[in-house]
């Protein structure tokens, strides 16, 4: 195992957030506030609770996955990306790092940001909502896994975008959607039956769902399933990014 | 003792179906200094980052200090840097950062005595705290040969270290690669210059079209190919060579008004007196003369004909 391999791409990596502090904390941070100020207190103060719970805290643990989805994202395909266009990314081809190293390295680094980043919007969320964690352990625990595979599979799209639209596309055009429709600002119950059905195939109900369990233990479907659900997806980006590095897809000519 | 780098059968065929090695075999020794020459597009940096691990070969064999690029890529990869022809550098990091960076990369233990000595012998010592973007071209040409040198490779491959590099780095530079060379490191480099060759190498390969159509010793090399023209511009412009002076290596330009001699600059005797001598003799006046050394690119165009 090169672990100074690691750590050199890990520190890097982190180097970057700090030179990039205003962007990488404080955008997502002033945007989840607003969502807050909106939707939690102004539009939440005329909404009844749902399942017992007030609508200001119920929206909380939706918004702090959509940007824990968004900053992973963005955080790790930027990574990745921006050595391939600068055309440094020679560097960590040459040198005697396995996948497996590359990505501790790049993924951690993008997982340890954006776990950062969730607990800093979760202590902003307390400023304007009053919330409770019944299971501390398991909201951090799946705050962790989320980041963790989520940046993976930025650093996927990293790897695949060649322009910088298409490393924007994805984020803006599938994560978003799929979160808004993913029970981020209503309980999957209050939807007729065959959109429940529906809304089963969205991989993000299972985040946010198990994610406001931790929170409320309520939840619209079974944690372990959201659990396993979770892992699932983090596995097939694991396969597929061990596929990339040893195609040498969009790496290696 | 084994090759430094052992080269069998290589070819490399690129997405785009373009052939860009054929059957390469080449063999480079501990601690000698080879000189790749070819002219654009001939394949040197093709053939640099197979071995280097950044472009994937199509088939062949690449041993580095006897490990399989492919199979044992951490051993063969650990032992080899890179200066790759393009100028590709962070540009918000510091010099200091961004060579630590290379050190860890390749799985050496942080040795800040090692970097300030390489950032010293590049004349980098007063910009470790620079930002990259910050610097001159040649300035960053020197911080990706301090990254290269950063983890103390045993094998440096350095791709055009002297393009768009002024003469005083030039000579800087040379004389850098001899130090290392000093220490025992294998250098491989390329060059569109044969003077750079001539003036650095142990031995030259010379690449052409993706084949490497010969590898030899330098001063073998230089015997055969040191060519020199001298052109004699002439008062009055001839229909042909005197037929007086058929004997010797002469050619008339197109127009007639110049005559070329074509002499080779490592014989004793260049013919150079006897020539000028027997023109007298013969009233050829010329105005005006001048020598030209033969260019690399004419040197490639006739080794390739005479290949084919
Ligand atoms: N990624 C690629 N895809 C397709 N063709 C490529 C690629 N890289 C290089 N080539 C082609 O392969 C051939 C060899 O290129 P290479 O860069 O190895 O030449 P070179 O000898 O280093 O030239 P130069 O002296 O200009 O640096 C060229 O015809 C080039 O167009
Ligand atoms: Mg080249």
């Amino acid at each position: 195992m090169n672990v100074y391999g690691i750590r050199a791409i890990y520190k890097f990596e982190m180097a970057r957030m700090w030179r990039t502090l205003m962007q990488s904390v404080l955008s997502p941070v002033i945007s989840t506030s607003l969502y807050f100020v909106v939707f939690g207190s102004a539009i939440g103060s005329r909404m009844g609770d749902i399942d017992g719970v007030s609508y200001g805290a119920f929206i909380i643990p939706g918004l702090v996955m959509l940007s824990l989805l968004m900053q992973s994202i963005s955080n790790a395909s930027f990574g990745i990306y921006m050595p391939k266009f600068s055309g440094t990314i020679y560097e960590v081809l040459s040198a005697p790092v396995s996948f497996v190293e590359v990505v501790i390295g790049y993924v951690g680094a993008a997982a340890t940001k954006s776990t950062i980043l969730g607990l800093i919007i979760l202590l902003t969320a307390r400023l304007f909502v009053d919330y409770s964690v019944d299971h501390p352990i398991w909201m951090f625990l799946f705050l962790v896994l989320t980041a963790i595979t989520f940046s993976l599979f930025g650093f996927i799209i990293g790897i695949w975008a060649d322009t910088f639209e298409k490393l924007q596309i994805v984020p803006l055009m599938i994560v978003t959607p799929l979160v808004f429709l993913g029970g981020t600002f209503y309980s999957i119950s209050m939807l007729p039956p065959i959109w429940q059905t529906i809304t089963l195939f969205n991989p993000v109900v299972y985040l946010i769902s198990g994610f406001r369990w931790a929170f409320y233990g309520i939840s619209d479907v079974n944690v372990l399933l959201c659990a396993g659900m979770t892992f699932l997806f983090m596995v097939i980006c694991l396969a597929i990014i061990a596929m990339i590095f040893k195609t040498g897809y969009r790496l290696r000519s | 003792m084994h090759p430094d780098i052992s080269v069998t059968n290589l070819y490399k065929t690129y997405a785009s179906g373009h052939q860009a090695l054929k059957d390469i075999n080449l063999e480079i020794r501990r601690g000698e200094i080879f000189a790749l020459l070819g002219p654009n597009g001939a394949g040197k940096t093709t053939l640099i980052s197979i071995i280097c691990g950044i472009v994937n070969h199509t088939s062949g064999t690449v041993l580095a200090d006897g490990h399989n690029i492919a199979s044992d890529y951490r051993a063969a990869r650990a032992r080899i840097g890179l200066v790759p022809q393009e100028l590709n550098t962070d540009a918000f990091e510091t010099v200091w950062d961004t060579v630590s960076f290379s050190r860890g990369l390749f799985g050496k233990a942080p040795n800040p005595a090692h970097i300030e000595k390489v950032l010293k012998s590049l004349s980098l010592w007063d910009k470790r705290d620079s930002r990259i973007m910050a610097l001159s071209g040649g300035m960053k040409r020197r911080v990706m040969i301090a990254k290269a040198l950063s983890h103390e490779p045993q094998i440096l491959f350095l791709d055009e270290p002297t393009a768009g590099v002024d003469v005083e780095l030039r000579r800087d530079m040379w004389e850098l690669v001899r130090r290392l060379r000093e220490s025992g490191v294998t250098i491989i480099l390329t060059t569109h210059y044969i003077e750079e060759a001539e003036e650095m190498a142990d031995r030259i390969g010379v690449i052409s079209q993706g084949q490497l159509i010969l590898v030899e010793d330098k001063h073998t090399l230089m015997r055969k190919l040191g060519k020199k023209e001298l052109r004699l511009h002439l008062q009055a412009p001839l229909e042909s060579v005197p037929e007086s002076l058929s004997d010797l290596q002469l050619e008339l330009s197109e127009d007639g008004t110049e005559l070329v001699y074509t002499f080779d600059t490592s014989e004793e005797r260049t013919g150079i007196a006897t020539l000028l001598r027997r023109l007298a003799e013969q009233g050829v006046d010329f105005k005006d003369l001048r020598t030209r050394e033969s260019s690399l690119e004419e040197i490639f165009v006739n080794l390739v004909k005479a290949k084919v």
